[in-house]
């Protein structure tokens, strides 16, 4: 009720604006426990190097690959923050290299079929040649479509295609 | 010659419960370094045969290196291009063309190593203290006590009174074995995947070849 005694109307007091006590942010006694997190962070990039070494031996002989994660000055205890960033980094390197994989397997791919077609028709593939590395294996072998007899072949329309086999010798 | 005691490093609380399973052994040796004899020589050349591309492309796959990658990780260092111990001989041994003997210390903490994926360093054990283990550094704190400084928090293997070297790194000077050691501590570390006996038979390797050939 308004305080008309006083002289003045007593304002209502504003209950949006005081806070019960009760409700007042009370300061952490204790620090969070972070040690679950750190746990399942370590685990996380356990399991990501994993990964990264499975696919490091998918790749294998290809060339050309970044496998490198920069490192955070250890050896020493990570923060989680650290710990957070490295295993981001770890899953991007990952996603990065099982996508260039996956090109590099399509194009590989692709240039089986070719040495497939320039064994049945190598009138169509004149002079094209594909090499182990062009098809993801190791080895310096390649297959070569040339004329038989030089320019004779040439000529007459006699293709075949060369399969040489193994390296150079060393010096 | 009676056998060496197999003695448990200690682990500080911190790293401890970072890293539940990491532990560190070490053995004391009554042996000195030198010339390698031919049998560890051999012994070496045998090993080196054993490598081959195919090996050691895969060699990061094995349980063992694998467990020491995923450490190597988890507490900062690239193994890509910090190598862990194993896969440096590895690497090397593919770029020489063979593992080359240094001395018969350096050919026993190869053979160790190479045999079982557990790294083993050693220090001069007159020149340390009894107790070692694995610590957290501390700020403004150096090497061996008053050598290169050390950055804070790096993982040290440590006596009671001074770091000795970084986990993997550099070891201190003045406590690695030399021409006048007579008594060494071959040391290695057990991290999580790493079966204890792995570890054992590394100590075990290193200790007989040392001491086969005094």
């Amino acid at each position: 009720m308004p305080d008309i005694a006083a002289g003045r109307t007593a304002k209502p007091p504003r209950a949006h604006h005081v806070r019960s006590p009760s409700l007042l942010p009370v300061p952490p006694r204790t620090a969070p426990d972070e040690r679950p997190a750190r746990r399942t962070m370590l685990e996380q990039i356990a399991r990501l190097e994993s990964e990264l070494s499975q696919l490091f031996c998918s790749t294998w002989p290809r060339q050309g690959f970044e496998w490198s994660v920069s490192s955070r000055g250890g050896p020493r205890v990570l923060s989680l923050a650290e710990l957070e960033a490295l295993r981001d980094d770890l899953a991007d390197r990952l996603s990065q290299t099982r996508r260039s994989l996956s090109d590099r397997t399509y194009v590989e791919d692709q240039n089986r079929r070719r040495i497939e077609t320039m064994l049945l028709e190598p009138d169509q593939h004149k002079w094209v040649r594909v090499s182990n590395e062009d098809i993801g294996e190791p080895g310096c072998r390649h297959w070569h479509v040339r004329p038989r007899w030089g320019v004779l072949g040439m000529l007459m329309s006699w293709w075949r295609v060369r399969i040489s086999s193994g390296c150079p010798l060393a010096i | 010659m009676s056998e060496p005691e197999l003695r448990e490093g200690w682990i500080e609380v911190e790293l401890a419960e970072e890293f539940p399973e990491l532990g560190l052994d070490f053995v004391h040796v009554q042996a000195r370094s030198g010339r390698s004899p031919f049998t560890v020589r051999e012994r070496l050349r045998e090993l080196s045969d054993r490598f081959t591309g195919s090996k050691v492309v895969h060699m990061r796959q094995d349980p063992v290196p694998w467990a020491y990658r995923v450490f190597f990780r988890q507490v900062g260092v690239d193994p890509d291009s910090d190598r862990t111990p194993v896969e440096r001989i590895a690497i090397e041994r593919l770029e020489r063309g063979g593992l080359r003997s240094q001395n018969l210390l350096g050919d026993a903490l190869v053979v160790a190593t190479v045999e079982t994926g557990v790294p083993v360093i050693a220090f001069d054990a007159d020149k340390v203290g009894e107790h070692l283990g694995l610590r957290l550094s501390q700020k403004g704190e150096a090497l061996d006590g008053e050598g290169r400084p050390l950055s804070a928090r790096q993982i040290v293997v440590a006596d009671e009174d001074r770091p000795l070297s970084v986990l993997f790194g550099e070891i201190a000077e003045k406590r690695g074995v030399t021409r006048r050691t007579s008594r060494m501590v071959l040391v290695a570390l057990r991290v999580k995947g790493v079966p204890a006996i792995s570890v054992e038979e590394a100590l075990w390797t290193a200790s007989d070849l040392l001491r086969a050939h005094q």
